[in-house]
């Protein structure tokens, strides 16, 4: 296939996440039809991590899904998808080859920084280096992208699509294009999504250590209820950027927990399994009661400055998401699959 | 969450774009739905531009009394911190820090200043100076 041919042929998606929007559309332009519920389920990519000492922009880190890149090495893993994988120490060969790549007709992924890209709107712009996108064409000196979230292609300029693919910190993306050289046309789902269920429910519930999966999301809750004590401004930063994290940077709504009970019901109707459906069901309760935390925190925050943050009431919200989650979980590790 | 229940706010964060949510219908089946954005999120959005603008006009009249070098605006102006200055100079913070003093920065070296010009995306020009008249969503 020729440059001109991949433009043509390629069509944009809107996805709810950027990694798992590329890997989605990446697959089933490869011949593998995978929904973003599903890439997301099968690469076990669902996660609660709550590290207080690791700062992010002044911030604890606090994320909803496992760590970058890993729902591509989940997909490799768990699917047997084979990935080249290609990273630059100089800028210019990292262009290059991303040039020679589209020549050859490929559609490319590449790790980006969101502060960097011109396209995004300046509300949006927060240095976070581990942003995901397609690239699919180049016409003069312009990038054709495809960026799972908005809603139409967008155009980038070589000079700015340089910057976002080599700004150095944290998370650098070091110029990372992938592309698959190797995608299953066949995958045996009554085997492999009993196991990549039971995996990422274990993970949440049986975490050694108190930062991850439902512990995380207790010790989250008892950081809240001990707010009262720090100082008012920065608590309700924290508070704020509790619920950035949840919906802002792209998670199909309460923290990627919608997403993954629309790959739970999906699962259920490939397994012809009742009772995925129904815990599919839970999950979506699970993530109401994250959108109510969500309601109930900011609201508590906007109140007026005479009057104090009740942060009892948020801890309390949250610790009833944890038990409702939990309890989703222990039910996926009860049910027999096949 | 249901369909009908997806919030449609056309919050001014998303600046007339949209995002992918995943709610149910009718019959309790997943469907993906645009969404003009949620109030609740664009306040917590809000709440974190408002503070970086908080920091960028606070470091702007510091600049002004000669008190902090032009950098120190910069970064802020950048929507970066310390921390994410130092990584994406390969500075240590300390000689950063430093670097805030103005009598410290006006002797700075050329390799020294092209390496926050490249990371703050600015001309040498510009990282001597604060911007004229002063906008904080400039970037």
């Amino acid at each position: 296939m020729t440059i001109n041919q991949t433009k043509k042929l390629f069509q944009h998606k809107h996805f709810a996440h950027c990694e798992s929007g590329v890997m989605s559309l990446m697959m089933n332009h490869h011949g593998l039809p995978l929904s973003e519920a599903m890439v997301f389920g099968l690469s076990g990519a669902l996660m609660f991590a709550y590290i207080p000492f690791v700062k992010f922009g002044g911030m604890p880190l606090i994320t909803f899904r496992s760590r970058p890149k890993s729902i591509i090495k989940g997909l490799r893993k768990n699917l047997g998808v084979k990935m080249q994988m290609h990273t630059f120490s100089k800028p210019r060969k990292g262009m290059e080859m991303l040039d020679i790549l589209l020549e050859q007709g490929k559609i490319v992924g590449a790790q980006s920084s969101v502060f960097w890209l011109p396209y995004f709107p300046p509300e949006m712009r927060f240095h976070f280096n581990a942003h995901n996108l397609i690239v699919f064409g180049k016409e003069d000196d312009e990038y054709l992208i495809s960026d799972p979230v908005f809603e139409t292609s967008q155009r980038c300029i070589a000079k700015d699509l340089e910057k976002a693919r080599f700004v150095k910190g944290m998370m650098a993306p070091k110029g990372l294009l992938y592309y698959p050289v190797y995608v299953p046309q066949h995958i045996d789902y009554p085997s492999i999504i009993p196991k990549v269920i039971r995996k990422n429910a274990k993970a949440m519930l049986k975490t050694p250590v108190p930062i991850a999966g439902i512990r995380g999301i207790r010790s989250l809750a008892k950081t809240i209820g001990k707010l009262d004590k720090k100082n008012p401004e920065w608590a309700k930063l924290f508070v704020g950027h509790i619920v950035r994290m949840q919906e802002e940077i792209g998670t199909g709504g309460a923290g990627f927990r919608f997403i993954y009970a629309s790959f739970l019901q999906e699962a259920g109707t490939i397994l012809e399994n009742k009772n995925l459906s129904n815990i599919s069901n839970m999950m979506t309760a699970v993530g109401d009661e994250w959108r109510e935390f969500a309601l109930l925190a900011i609201t508590a925050i906007r109140r007026k400055k005479t009057k104090q943050v009740c942060f009892n009431d948020i801890q309390k919200k949250l610790y009833g998401v944890a038990d409702a989650e939990a309890a989703v979980y222990k039910e996926l590790l009860s049910i027999k699959l096949p | 969450m249901k369909c009908i229940n997806v919030p449609q706010d056309n919050i001014i964060t998303y600046a007339n774009n949209k995002k992918v949510m995943y709610a149910t219908d009718g019959a309790g089946h997943y469907s993906i739905i645009t969404s003009s954005g949620w109030e609740i999120e664009e306040q917590a959005t809000m709440q974190a531009v408002q503070e970086l603008d908080r920091l960028a006009n606070d470091a702007f009249v510091q600049v002004q009394n000669g008190e902090k070098s032009p950098l120190y605006f910069h970064m802020y102006n950048c929507r970066m911190d310390l921390q994410i200055l130092s990584e994406s100079t390969g500075l240590f913070k300390w000689r950063i820090r430093r670097h805030f003093e103005p009598s410290v920065f006006n002797k700075l070296s050329l390799s020294i200043t092209a390496r926050y010009e490249d990371a703050l995306g600015i001309t040498a020009h510009e990282l001597c100076h604060l911007p004229e008249p002063h906008n904080s969503n400039d970037n």
